[in-house]
């Protein structure tokens, strides 16, 4: 479980994120949903302590962690696995040895072991043909498979993903959310994954907090999430036709339903 | 002033909790047969060019029939080992290797590499870095004597091609009031400057921010900044050590 109190950061001047509280638990999906520039990437930096929150703190199951000691850091950061938004694979090592990396480093398997979980993780991500590749071989969307694989890779106790089905094709960005849910809750992992694809958020969010501005508006679970009274959160979901549609026909049922309620009551 | 104050510290984090001895001696082995295939070619090339043309421009100095034609070869070879040798060659290195690294972890950094690593909870200076600078420290004074051999011998080819003076009287030249000292010299100021330009390089590009751009922008500081660290470090080196 991850706990944020009271979260603010300033880039420049400008505040990002403006006192941003919640709590992430493990064995769900927690979800970080919000418009292009809210902020929602630096938050998930200022948790794994990439960036430096200006104010607030951040525990790792009651441990601190944010302006603790490196060696703290250093030692929980070990137990996190982490999807960058850009990948960030390292781009002097072919795909199999970004995966295995993380092996090579923090545990201590023998070779066999570390690359017969590689290969398991690059089959599950889909892409067990390209492990000889380089990341500059790859496409956008491949790219992101493979940081997948290689924030999966270890076995980890949290699991911070940021987009990672976006740029990715509907039926592979299933694949991914499916993913993610799946080994969350097979390890009881804490995940933590920042999005703004509709589908996933309505699909697989256990609890979803929705960020404007550097503030968290709204927050609960995705079923939830249709009936919300907040206008920020109601003009993101209904953006697309699609889903502005698919309210019209639910407002269009319930005022027949409501008519022909009427008409009994009248009757 | 402060910036100085910031490449102190930088240093310090090189020599604090890194990765385990064997991982840092596979990557320092690494980077250095990267910096040594990277740069041996055009170490080689200028070295040759330097010694001929310094064999020829000495010869054509030369015209008082009193000296020896051997003194040509003679001032070939304290020429290069003092001088030519270690400090062109790590001139050129600063533009070759400086500007790799900056580069190297400049890209690392904007890519969010260098993020990737800390979030896995390594110490990424230590794990990039360090391996970097004892590479050079490892490589420059091999490639220095490389440079030494080859400059000496370019002078040899050019001397003897040119008709200036026979191969036999290079060679006497070279054997002149010999001082070994000389090579040690030259071999201290090579670490001295590998140190320079590994760490000032390093330093431009892990703290690059932004861009494309400004990873190019990184580079170009890096070299220039070795190469003035460089040229003030052979100026005091020669005050302190001869
Ligand atoms: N290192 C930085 N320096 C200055 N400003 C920054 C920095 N990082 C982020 N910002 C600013 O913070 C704001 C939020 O950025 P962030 O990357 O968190 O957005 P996001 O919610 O992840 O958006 P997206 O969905 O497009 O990824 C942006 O306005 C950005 O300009
Ligand atoms: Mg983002």
């Amino acid at each position: 479980m991850i706990e944020i109190h009271n979260i603010h950061k300033t880039f420049n001047g400008v505040k990002v994120l403006d006192g941003i509280d919640g709590v992430f638990e493990s064995g769900k999906m927690n979800m970080l949903l919000g418009a292009s520039g809210t902020g929602k990437s630096v938050l998930l930096k200022c948790i794994v302590g990439l960036v430096k929150p200006d104010l607030g703190s951040i525990t790792y199951d009651g441990r601190i962690f944010a302006n603790n000691k490196l060696d703290i850091k250093q030692e929980i950061r070990r137990k996190i696995g982490m999807l960058f938004q850009g990948s960030a694979l390292f781009d002097s090592m072919t795909v199999s040895e970004n995966v295995e990396f993380p092996l090579r480093m923090l545990t201590d398997m023998s070779r066999e072991e570390r690359l017969a979980r590689v290969e398991f993780c690059l089959q599950r991500v889909g892409l067990e043909k390209a492990g000889n590749k380089m990341p500059s071989e790859l496409s956008g969307g491949m790219k992101k498979r493979v940081g997948i694989a290689r924030a999966i890779a270890p076995h980890c106790t949290y699991l911070f993903c940021d987009e990672p089905n976006s740029g990715l094709d509907p039926l592979t960005a299933i694949t991914i959310d499916e993913l993610i849910k799946e080994i969350t809750l097979e390890y009881d992992i804490t995940t933590i994954v920042v999005t703004h694809d509709m589908n996933s958020v309505l699909e697989y969010g256990d609890n979803v907090m929705f960020l404007y501005k550097g503030k968290k508006l709204w927050e609960g679970h995705s079923s939830t999430i249709m009936d919300t009274r907040v206008k920020e959160l109601n003009d993101f979901i209904f953006s697309n036709r699609l889903m502005r549609d698919a309210k019209k026909v639910e407002q269009i049922e319930e005022e027949e339903r409501q008519e022909e309620e009427n008409e009994k009551n009248n009757l | 002033m402060k910036t100085f104050g910031a490449f102190l510290l930088f240093l310090s984090n090189l020599v604090k909790r890194g990765e385990s001895p064997r991982i840092l001696f596979n990557r320092t082995i690494d980077e250095a047969i990267i910096i040594g295939i990277d740069s041996i070619f055009i170490v080689a090339v200028v070295s040759t060019f330097i010694g001929a043309v310094t064999c020829v421009q000495i010869s054509y100095n030369l015209t008082n029939a009193l000296i020896p034609r051997s003194t040509i070869g003679f001032m070939v070879r304290e020429m290069t080992i003092l001088e030519l040798a270690p400090t062109i060659t790590s001139i050129v290195l600063a533009g070759k290797v400086g500007s790799s690294i900056a580069g190297g972890l400049g890209t690392m950094r904007i890519t969010e590499q260098v993020d990737a690593l800390e979030v896995m909870g390594i110490n990424s200076t230590s794990y990039l870095v360090t391996p970097k600078i004892l590479a050079a420290l490892l490589v420059f004074p091999m490639l220095v004597i490389v440079s030494m051999f080859l400059s000496i011998l370019g002078g040899y080819l050019a001397g003897s091609l040119s008709g200036a003076l026979s191969g036999q009287e290079y060679i006497t030249g070279l054997r002149t009031d010999f001082i070994p000292y000389n090579i040690t010299f030259a071999l201290i100021k090579s670490v001295v400057f590998a140190f320079l330009i590994s760490s000032i390089s390093s330093y431009q590009g892990y703290f690059t921010q932004g861009g494309a751009l400004e990873v190019g922008r990184a580079s170009t500081k890096a070299v220039t900044n070795s190469v003035i660290a460089v040229l003030i470090a052979d100026f005091l080196c020669a005050q302190i050590l001869l």
